[in-house]
């Protein structure tokens, strides 16, 4: 008896969100009569890619708001690096937000700080790092993201793709393990997009963040889903992902409040889903 | 019928949730006073802009409130021959009631729409979720520097506006009404005993929390884009300057029972 006790207990299956880096489980929000999200659950797994797609208002970057903290689902659970957020304190969202990074849409950054005082809030702020390392860490988030020259501009003073990339940099400069990507690339020409999205992807490939891209950029979708980053001596190069890599990023299609699809690059364009079929066309 | 019904319970529902959440933000505000952690260089740029970046604007409704008040005074005290005693009634009304009530009605126009512009435009931009993203309460960020310069400076920019007030009512006196220089001053003096002194300094403690914090209330409350964010600012002044005459009859009311 007492064998078998300690049995069930060995095979009592863990939380789904416990080794992943987010986890939704059966998630469910509405704001008064509208359903926003109806029974969604998805994995993200350490160094891994997710990429929701999805029409205007599907609901995509309530999910990241979800991840954060910033809402609370109705139903379901979310769970972030092994921890169970949707039940958190405020101040216990605090210490999950240390693992999460977020580019808001339009970059949301501080008009009345600098470009490195908003790169290196966190820091500044909310840790005890000597303010000179602070200063070099933000320096070399900057020269990660090809912006070295803009330390001492205001955010008025920058491009949109440049805002991104300060955005991109302020995420990634306290180095979280997952960073969240809301719409970077809209209102962007596909230059400067080309551009964000391989930000996206040598922090992926090269710092192992996971990553989830919330977009309904298609080219840019797959741009991320398809390409890798590699290091050749001194210089980064974005190559055509291997198919291990290609694995490694899925989609997630968004229709109605509901997952309508879930799959890698090949599987979506080879979806006959009619939906799927005009989102792609 | 039932449509305005429903219109009512709706109205009533809305009012309610608003007064709650204006009650969370106090708690949530009292909490960031005494707990950490505590972003001292924003208090300390927000006494700035709230202290030094209204003292213009109190000093020039100060001067020309006690100017005013002689000259109008004046007139009327002629009539029983008592001219000489302008400076009592200038003192009384400027530190008694003008002095807090004005310098609390050009804060509410001046921080009021300035912290809800300021707040509403972060909400709408996404800044506010930002900050929380990045691990930082706005609540001990933003509302508790400004709360706190506002019940700090209302009082001190009163002083300075009962102080402004009572030299342009002397000034008044001497140069027009002919009053001796020494009467007014002594006749200032006369009237003012310390209840006077308590009621103008915490009449603007109170106001300033007021001002302040339905301020901080409609900015975080903002939504609707940048339309929002002028409608925000245009109920903070609204909200505010209806505070300010609000709130000071009843502490008043409440001051001359305790006081007096």
């Amino acid at each position: 008896m007492d064998t078998g006790s300690r049995g069930a207990a060995v095979l009592e299956p863990s939380p789904p969100g416990e080794t992943a880096a987010v986890a939704f489980d059966h998630v469910s929000l509405a704001f008064d009569d509208k359903v926003v999200l109806r029974d969604v659950s998805f994995t993200l797994q350490p160094g891994h890619t997710k990429i929701i797609l999805g029409a205007s208002g599907s609901g995509k970057s309530t999910i990241l708001k979800l991840i954060l903290g910033l809402l609370r689902p109705d139903g379901g659970e979310v769970w972030v690096g092994g921890s169970r957020v949707d039940t958190m304190s405020e101040v216990e969202l605090m210490r999950v937000r240390n693992r999460l990074g977020m580019v808001f849409q339009e970059g949301a950054l501080f008009d009345s700080l600098t470009v490195a005082e908003n790169v290196g809030y966190k820091l500044y702020e909310e840790s005890d790092l000597p303010l000179d390392e602070v200063a070099r860490r933000v320096e070399e988030v900057l020269a990660y993201v090809g912006l070295s020259d803009y330390l001492d501009r205001m955010p008025s003073e920058l491009s949109g793709g440049q805002r991104r990339r300060v955005a991109i940099a302020r995420a990634m400069c306290f180095k979280p393990p997952t960073l969240l990507y809301d719409e970077a690339t809209t209102g962007l020409d596909p230059i400067t997009a080309t551009t964000v999205d391989q930000e996206v992807v040598k922090l992926r490939d090269l710092e192992s963040v996971s990553s989830i891209v919330v977009t309904h950029q298609l080219r840019d979708a797959f741009f991320v889903a398809t390409h890798e980053a590699v290091r050749r001596g001194s210089r980064i190069e974005i190559v055509a992902a291997d198919a291990q890599k290609s694995e490694e990023a899925e989609f997630i299609m968004l229709k109605d409040g509901l997952v309508g699809f879930e799959g890698n690059a090949a599987d979506l364009r080879a979806s006959t889903d009619p939906y799927i079929r005009t989102f792609l066309s | 019928m039932t449509r305005v019904l429903t219109w009512f319970e709706e109205w009533i529902k809305a009012a309610v949730l608003e007064v709650q959440e204006y009650m969370r933000l106090q708690g949530a505000t009292l909490r960031g006073m005494v707990s950490r952690p505590f972003y001292f260089h924003d208090v300390v740029e927000q006494f700035d802009l709230i202290g030094i970046g209204s003292l213009t604007v109190v000093l020039l409704t100060g001067f020309f409130t006690g100017a005013v008040l002689a000259l109008q005074t004046g007139a009327t005290l002629d009539q029983f021959g008592a001219r000489p005693f302008v400076g009592r009634l200038v003192s009384a009304s400027m530190i008694r009631e003008l002095g807090p009530a004005l310098t609390g009605l050009m804060l509410a126009g001046r921080i009021g729409s300035g912290i809800a512009a300021e707040l509403g435009s972060m909400v709408v931009t996404d800044q506010i979720n930002a900050l929380r993203a990045l691990g930082t309460d706005p609540v001990r960020k933003l509302v508790v520097p400004r709360v706190l310069a506002g019940i700090v400076m209302t009082p001190v920019l009163t002083v300075v506006a009962d102080a402004v007030g009572i030299v342009g009512g002397w000034l008044i006196s001497v140069y027009q009404l002919r009053v001796a220089s020494s009467l007014y001053w002594s006749s200032v003096m006369d009237v003012l005993y310390i209840g006077d002194v308590w009621m103008g300094i915490i009449k603007p403690f109170i106001l300033g929390y007021a001002i302040v914090t339905i301020g901080c209330h409609v900015g975080l409350r903002t939504t609707g884009g940048t339309q929002g964010v002028g409608r925000a600012t245009t109920n903070a002044v609204v909200a505010a300057s209806v505070a300010v005459i609000a709130v000071d009859f009843f502490v008043t009311r409440l001051l001359l029972t305790l006081l007096y």
